[in-house]
């Protein structure tokens, strides 16, 4: 088998300041003729280095100090280039870059241009390596955004970057990169920032693309389960350094290294024994003997006919959009963003709220908060016994009210303010609410970082000097600040590496046991909601589709879009490999396409059935419980 | 924008007249002291009934702004009447006339002169962050910043006239002064503006640089800079085509503040070199409480600093999509 590439003893340096940092320490790999190879590991492992070294698009203080990268393009056999020696500006290099070998970047949401039609875009790559009339060039460029599976390639052409959604955005970066039709693609991380049913897709487009262009592809990523669905071959990596390499089977059957042993031990899996732990690669070290702990007064555990913490009923929320015109803004449609959605959560319990990006999750939880005003609907929280309407609280009580109920965010970087400290990140709640003289919050701080597994001396520094596990354990202590009896967890884990997201995940089970707390968790990832849940509510375009006990539900899930959302997560075995003909429709997400009895659309109006044991769907009413045992 | 031309009419007028006393009092004073002259004293009388100086003041800007008529019919701002002006003693109009066009000439040239000094500089300083040109560049802008202007010009008048030749003050010779436009008279025009540009621009120059290089190290940083890369743009194509058209922003909505400043920025230089430009002329008007000049001027830059925003405002959305597009969807 002839490669593509071929990597030998490649060291790249990082000179700052500070020091050289080997980013990159003697690392050889190759990349066969139109197969995948997956470079695997965390962030910081080189990974990225090695991609930006491929294109000779490294930042200014990284430097190769010894090494081959040999490139044979595959159309002119016999010809090779040591991308190493080439100088970044030169012709060679400028012709391979982006002719020959193109990359597809993480953040379909940034690496596009906001101001230039991705058809300005796509087609600039072309004009750059072949000599295309201008008419010729667009002819090229729509065919190449029909390929990407555009719905109108035409209008699309003239579309700007902000108008699509971040899979279509995906589709058009992909569009880009092949659009020269190369030799070698690299894909780093081209899923890691999509929902699960986009992802599929896109890597449903990858392979197919992959088959019709016989290109080979090198995917950069984290994620073992999008390895096993995707790669022939495996490159793991750690420190800059190869760990272990071979075959998708070899690799998956018998790990050898213990680091990679170590990384699949923490991935959430469907097939995990009830009561079974992440082993993260370095768990936190916490210690048990918090005051906190002690002094929590966690809420007594339930007994099984106390009410629900929270109980929401047919809430809905609706959004104006505005349509402006030179005479002001006028109303011009809305947007149901929740509608009429009702759930409750026992105390103790923790409810997985499960649905696409856009499906209303994040308004709800806001809404919860009363961060937006509700449209219609009610929400009771049961405050050891007292119930409380939310919706109806003013001034003091609301302020009261936020006091037990807290909100961990998704984004750990920017939910930081960067210029405070960690102290008064994590004090701030208690000085808004005015809790104890400031030696007794110093104390109740110090233990917050504690109970989170984090050193107190770390009190006095910047947001900016911890990693993203960290920050989110910040941001875990600040929510807990306040002793919240209810925690609203919005994708707390979807920005971390595996391994952390391990460690966080394994933090959240320990405090809710400890400290008696009750999750709402949001998520996108239904493995992760499967770990920490007991029980899962799936949401689709603003409405439940189905709400069911964890086991209940992927044991059986009755609802098509529940289903679809289940085959779309990425195993990491790869026996169990994406099936992507099912995925790729759009249908599932349509909930006018669905099948009866789940259809909804103008005419038909599903409503929530209980099926037993806990177990609710939304069909048609008088729908026969018979139809739905498939 | 009417209405708020509208309100900005309503306050110019009404600072006008806060202090007390207006010109033609003002003068009267002076007549009565050197004793009376009955011509003099008839004369003021004139106005006095003519620009209803004894009216109450609401009616007084119903006639400025010719909503309501006065002894020749409805003729104020609307009409394109700016009043007379006290101490001339001919219409505004004349006496700003010549000058409008000096001020703009100057002005505009010094604004030619910031971008393409400033845009270059800035764009290098950027690219080559932390090099010992971007040091030096920094230096001379910070300096450029922090010298008054004014101690500037008086230098460089000094020297462009002892090295150089080139006569002081004025936007002209002498001779060409009320002399029909020649090309001679353009050239020594043209000789008499290399420094006051100079003078004018260096502070703008600077801290269009620091902007500049701020906006664009931001731009340098993203994403989509480096797809440009990926792609196989080369260096230059890519700089110009996408993080320089990004940083553009800022400097397009500054056109709305730059209008006025066109007109009757400067003030203080224009008196230090003698310019003919509107700057002095303004400052002269409000002092002597010459109210139809003063608020007539002021008018006029309000409206140009209106329409200056609605023109960077109507750029920015040509040029910038996002603006375009998404503008009047709210959340």
């Amino acid at each position: 088998m002839t490669n593509v590439l071929l990597v030998r003893d490649l060291k790249v340096e990082f000179r700052v300041a500070e020091g050289t940092i080997k980013a990159v320490d003697g690392v050889s790999f190759r990349v066969p003729d139109g197969k995948t190879v997956a470079l695997v590991g965390e962030s910081g492992s080189g990974k990225s280095v090695i991609s930006q070294a491929i294109m000779s698009i490294l930042p200014k203080p990284a430097y190769i100090t010894s090494g081959e990268i040999l490139f044979f393009d595959p159309e002119k056999p016999g010809v090779f280039y040591d991308i190493a020696k080439l100088k970044p500006d030169s012709k060679e290099m400028r012709n391979i870059r982006g002719g020959r070998i193109s990359i597809i970047f993480q953040e379909p949401m940034t690496s596009l241009s906001p101001l230039h039609t991705i058809g300005d875009q796509i087609s600039e790559a072309l004009h750059l390596h072949h000599k295309k009339t201008k008419a010729e060039g667009v002819q090229v460029t729509v065919d190449m955004l029909r390929l990407v599976g555009f719905p109108k390639p035409d209008e699309a052409f003239h579309t700007y970057p902000f108008e699509l959604s971040g899979g279509l955005r995906q589709r058009a970066m992909i569009a880009m990169a092949m659009i020269c039709k190369p030799g070698l693609l690299i894909a780093d991380e081209p899923t890691t920032a999509l929902d699960v049913t986009i992802q599929a897709q896109i890597l449903d487009l990858m392979q197919k693309l992959q088959k019709q262009l016989g290109m080979a592809i090198l995917l950069i990523t984290h994620d073992l389960g999008v390895v096993a669905s995707m790669a022939d071959e495996i490159v793991v990596m750690y420190h800059g350094k190869v760990m272990e390499q071979g075959t998708l089977e070899d690799i998956f059957k018998s790990p050898e290294h213990p680091y990679l042993k170590a990384l699949m031990r923490a991935i959430p899996r469907f097939d995990m024994k009830p009561g079974e732990r992440l082993t993260p690669i370095r768990e936190i070290k916490r210690e048990s003997d918090s005051k906190f702990l002690q002094q929590a007064n966690p809420r007594p555990v339930a007994t099984g006919e106390e009410k629900p913490i929270l109980e929401v009923r047919k809430l809905t929320k609706k959004f104006t959009t505005r349509k402006s015109s030179l005479f002001g803004a006028k109303p011009a449609g809305e947007v149901l963003a929740v509608d009429n959605v009702s759930f409750f959560i026992k105390p103790g319990e923790c409810l997985g709220l499960v649905g696409e990006s856009g499906c209303g999750k994040t308004t709800l939880s806001k809404l919860i908060l009363r961060a937006l005003e509700t449209t219609d609907g009610s929400v009771t929280y049961n405050d050891r016994g007292r119930d409380i309407d939310v919706l109806a609280l003013s001034n003091d009580e609301l302020f009261d009210y936020r006091n037990k109920v807290q909100f961990i965010f998704q984004d750990p970087f920017s939910s930081l303010n960067p210029r405070m400290t960690v102290f008064d990140i994590i004090s701030e709640p208690l000085i808004i609410h005015n809790v104890g003289t400031s030696a007794e919050r110093e104390e109740t701080v110090k233990e917050l970082m504690t109970l989170v597994g984090l050193d107190i001396r770390f009190l006095r520094r910047y947001p900016h000097s911890f990693s993203g596990g960290q920050r989110q354990r910040i941001g875990i202590a600040r929510a807990l600040a306040l002793k919240p009896d209810l925690l609203i967890c919005d994708e707390p884990v979807s920005a971390l590496d595996v391994s952390i997201q391990a460690q966080i995940l394994n933090l959240l089970k320990d405090l809710q046991a400890e400290l008696g707390l009750t999750y709402l968790f949001i998520s996108h990832n239904l493995a992760v909601v499967d770990y920490i849940a007991d029980r899962i509510a799936v949401m689709c375009k603003g409405r439940l589709v189905e709400t069911a006990p964890k086991a209940a539900l992927f044991k059986n899930p009755v609802h098509p879009y529940t289903k679809r959302l289940l085959a779309a997560v990425p195993e990491p075995d790869p026996n169990h490999r994406l099936n992507f003909t099912n995925l790729v429709e759009e249908k599932a997400s349509n909930p006018e396409l669905w099948p009866a009895p789940f259809t909804a659309d103008v005419h038909t109006k599903p409503v929530m059935m209980d099926i037993g044991g806990g177990h609710f769907v939304r069909v048609h009413e008088n729908t026969d419980l018979e139809e739905l045992r498939l | 924008m009417i209405p708020t031309l509208l309100v900005i009419s309503i306050l110019t007028f009404v600072i006008i007249q806060l202090p007390p006393g207006d010109y033609l009092s003002n003068q009267l004073e002076e007549l009565r002291s050197q004793g009376e002259s009955a011509s003099a004293m008839a004369k003021i009388a004139f106005y006095r009934e003519q620009y209803a100086l004894d009216k109450s003041p609401i009616e007084q800007y119903a006639r400025w702004m010719g909503f309501w008529p006065g002894p020749d019919g409805f003729s104020g701002l609307i009409q394109g009447n700016w009043g007379q002006s006290f101490t001339y003693d001919l219409p505004v109009k004349e006496v700003v006339g010549d000058r409008l066009g000096l001020s703009f000439l100057i002005n505009f040239s010094t604004i030619l002169f910031i971008y393409i000094v400033a845009f270059p500089i800035g764009v290098y300083s950027a690219t080559r962050q932390y090099s010992i040109g971007d040091y030096g560049f920094t230096l001379i802008g910070y300096l450029g910043l922090a010298t008054p202007n004014f101690l500037l010009a008086m230098v460089l008048l000094y020297y462009a006239n002892v090295y150089f030749g080139v006569s002081i003050g004025g936007l002209m010779d002498d001779k060409y002064i009320n002399q029909p436009w020649s090309f001679d008279k353009a050239m020594s025009v043209f000789d008499h503006m290399i420094v006051p540009v100079i003078v004018i621009g260096t502070s703008g120059t600077a801290s269009m640089i620091r902007r500049l290089r701020a906006n664009l190290l931001d731009e340098l940083q993203k994403q989509y800079v480096t797809t440009a890369k990926a792609k196989g743009v080369p260096r230059l194509k890519a700089l110009i085509k996408y993080p320089i058209r990004m940083s553009l922003n800022p400097f397009i909505a500054d056109i709305g503040n730059l209008l006025p400043d066109v007109i009757s920025g400067s003030v203080i230089v224009s008196m230090v070199l003698s310019l003919p430009t509107v700057g002095p002329l303004l400052l002269e008007a409000l002092r002597n409480q010459d109210q139809y000049m003063a608020g007539s001027l002021l008018m006029f830059l309000a409206l140009l600093t209106v329409v200056g925003m609605f023109v960077s405002d109507v750029l920015l959305a040509v040029l910038d999509p996002r603006i375009r597009l998404t503008g009047g969807a709210t959340k």
